[in-house]
């Protein structure tokens, strides 16, 4: 960035966080903002007439032209773009739903808790699990489970999210009967026990990359002179790992997370059609079906927003944690 | 990774030193040996099967694996290995030309951003930052649903963001080449700028982004798979892995092959293909 040294900034009395804060606000939005016009033009452009699509292949000529001039696609576009920008920005959704007539952001709003229920359970899961793995294999390094674990990804990084959902609920749902093949159930203990199979499922496709990145992360600051020292020092072992060493290793692998943000988020919408959750994945593929633009655009731009906030946060978090971050930009 | 500095001009290298050296590695001997049966069963398949992947034998539906029918049959009647074979042929085709594009427009995008730095690798720096929280797999629903089933959607979506990660590494490593004597020699000798890129920049970087591209195949497939399983990627009757999981999901308690072999030959060209790569990489850390 610039060639002064963090102290001397500090010297100067200027905090460089607020600098590199405000790039990653602006990034952030950016990002939004591409997303935003993407899908509007990427809706637009691709071969395909919605409103025949709405309508079906049997819709006469005037019907198909009737609905295009209610969707509003008979404008010019960049008139349909302000439209829209119009529409987001004054009531934070876009549009009514073509099939229900409800605004599309009060459909979001019924399904988002358990899709966000079950990203939080997932996530606490993967973090759990890689935990566990990645101290494992690091203090195992090049022995048996050292190298299992690092097959693991290996195995791991074809297998469609969908599959393992398959096959989890033919094993776990069909054969053992330990947990129920889909839907929700009653209560709070009813939907976290729903739920559990859906979240191993979306968590099974974070943790491979979660794991080996924290594994090569411990292993760095294992070698590293600090931990030499505290060794040297007679700190118990295990104070150094879990105190030190991990403290000191999870933040690239949270800074990773936050970057497969979108595939989890995509991976929870499509594992949610396995197990027939009423999410906004079903929302979203049911809006597919009966072609309802509105809703498709709406959840598009939900979604994105969530991805870029939390990573957002997970930058925040990141740079609070540990001031070195920074200085990396 | 400079070693191939000695003579500027970095001619290709002999051939018996390239085959010892593949020799000794295992897991790119593996993983190639893996795909070339995957890709011969799917050029020969009309010989080794003589059933159709299409035609429906509505006499024969939900049989067991047997000697006639090696994986049983489906709902249909059809030859669960043949269509599984058959799938092939579709989904590593449309893989392979999905990431034909991004690959190479992602290569020249970082290599003369990496090289000229400037006002174009502020630029593209500042768009493959932003875009590496592209939500990606999103798009491709988006993309596939407006532009109708097929393959449509995908190519899209990989020509819109597959390139960025190959632009990166190549961005990365043509910054840091640069730097070096042999490329200074190269410019003092006064090359034009195209020759260092194509002769000296190109063998260099190639390596690594192929390493990558073996990793990010496996993403286009698993996302291939993962649209037509929602209905939205391939249109039946073509055989597609991701279809015809989700045709076999209805018989999973009494046919649960139909399901799990489709899935199963996903994750067998995931093995395939992350072996070749992780071979690659070796081979090419070996070198250097």
């Amino acid at each position: 960035m610039t060639k002064t040294s963090p102290t001397a900034r500090r010297k100067a009395g200027c905090p460089p966080s607020y600098r590199w804060l405000a790039i990653a606000a602006l990034r952030a939005l950016i990002v939004i903002a591409c997303v935003t016009t993407a899908v509007f033009f990427l809706i637009r452009i691709v071969p395909g007439d919605p409103a025949k699509m709405i309508l079906g292949e049997y819709a006469t000529a005037e019907s198909i032209a009737a609905l295009r001039r209610t969707l509003g696609l008979d404008l010019p576009l960049w008139e349909q773009f302000v439209r829209f920008l119009h529409t987001l920005l004054t009531r934070g959704d876009t549009g009514l739903s073509i099939v229900s007539g409800v605004p599309v952001r009060q459909l979001i709003a019924e399904r988002a808790p358990v899709t966000l229920l079950l990203i939080a359970l997932a996530c606490l899961l993967a973090a759990a699990v890689s935990l566990v793995l990645a101290v494992v294999a690091a203090t195992n390094k090049d022995k048996l489970l050292d190298h299992l674990i690092r097959i693991f990804p290996a195995i791991t990084l074809g297998m469609p999210v969908f599959w393992v959902g398959l096959l989890l609920i033919l094993l776990f749902g069909v054969h053992l009967r330990w947990f129920p093949v889909g839907g929700i159930g009653e209560g709070w203990t009813g939907m976290l026990y729903s739920l559990a199979l859906p979240a191993i499922t979306v968590a099974f496709s974070q943790i491979p990359t979660l794991v080996r990145s924290l594994r090569a992360q411990m292993l760095e600051v294992l070698e590293s002179d600090f931990v030499v020292t505290l060794r040297a020092a007679r700190i118990p072992r295990r104070v150094i790992l879990f105190k030190h060493v991990l403290r000191n290793s999870a933040l690239p692998t949270l800074m990773l997370f936050g970057v497969n943000l979108s595939y989890l988020i995509g991976g929870t919408l499509v594992v949610e059609q396995v197990f027939g959750i009423k999410g906004i994945g079903s929302l979203l593929f049911t809006s597919i079906s009966s072609r309802d633009f509105p809703v498709i655009q709406g959840i598009a731009l939900y979604c994105a927003f969530a991805v870029v906030a939390i990573g957002l946060l997970i930058e925040i978090a990141a740079w609070r944690l540990d001031p070195r971050t920074k200085e990396k930009r | 990774m400079s070693h191939r500095s000695i003579s500027p001009e970095a001619g290709p290298l002999p051939a018996g030193r390239g085959w010892s050296r593949v020799r000794r590695t295992p897991a790119l001997l593996a993983g190639s040996f893996m795909m070339l049966v995957l890709i011969l069963l799917a050029v020969f398949i009309p010989w080794i099967s003589p059933y159709d992947p299409i035609a429906q034998d509505l006499s024969a539906f939900l049989r067991p694996p047997s000697a006639d029918h090696w994986l049983g049959t489906d709902q249909l009647g059809r030859d669960l290995f043949t269509r599984l074979i058959y799938a092939a042929r579709t989904d590593l085709g449309i893989m392979v030309l999905a990431e034909i594009i991004p690959f190479c427009l992602g290569i020249t995008v970082g290599m003369l951003a990496g090289y000229y730095g400037g006002w174009v690798d502020t630029i593209v720096s500042l768009v493959t930052d932003t875009f590496i929280a592209f939500p990606f797999y999103l798009i491709v629903i988006i993309v596939a649903f407006a532009s109708g089933a097929g393959a449509q959607g995908i190519y899209i979506t990989f020509m819109l963001v597959g390139w960025i990660v190959f632009a990166r590494v190549s961005r990365g490593l043509a910054a840091s080449l640069k730097r070096q004597e042999w490329i200074a020699s190269a410019q003092t000798l006064g090359l034009p700028g195209w020759r260092i890129l194509l002769r000296h920049l190109l063998p260099n970087i190639l390596p690594q982004a192929v390493v990558v591209l073996m990793t990010d195949m496996v993403g286009v497939l698993v996302a291939i798979v993962t649209l037509g399983y929602l209905g939205i990627g391939i249109a039946p009757p073509t055989p597609d892995w991701g279809t015809m999981v989700a045709d076999g999901q209805s018989f999973m308690t009494t046919a649960w092959w139909l399901s799990a072999m489709p899935g199963l030959a996903v994750v067998y060209t995931g093995i395939a293909l992350s072996l070749i790569g992780d071979g690659l990489a070796d081979l090419w850390r070996r070198k250097s």
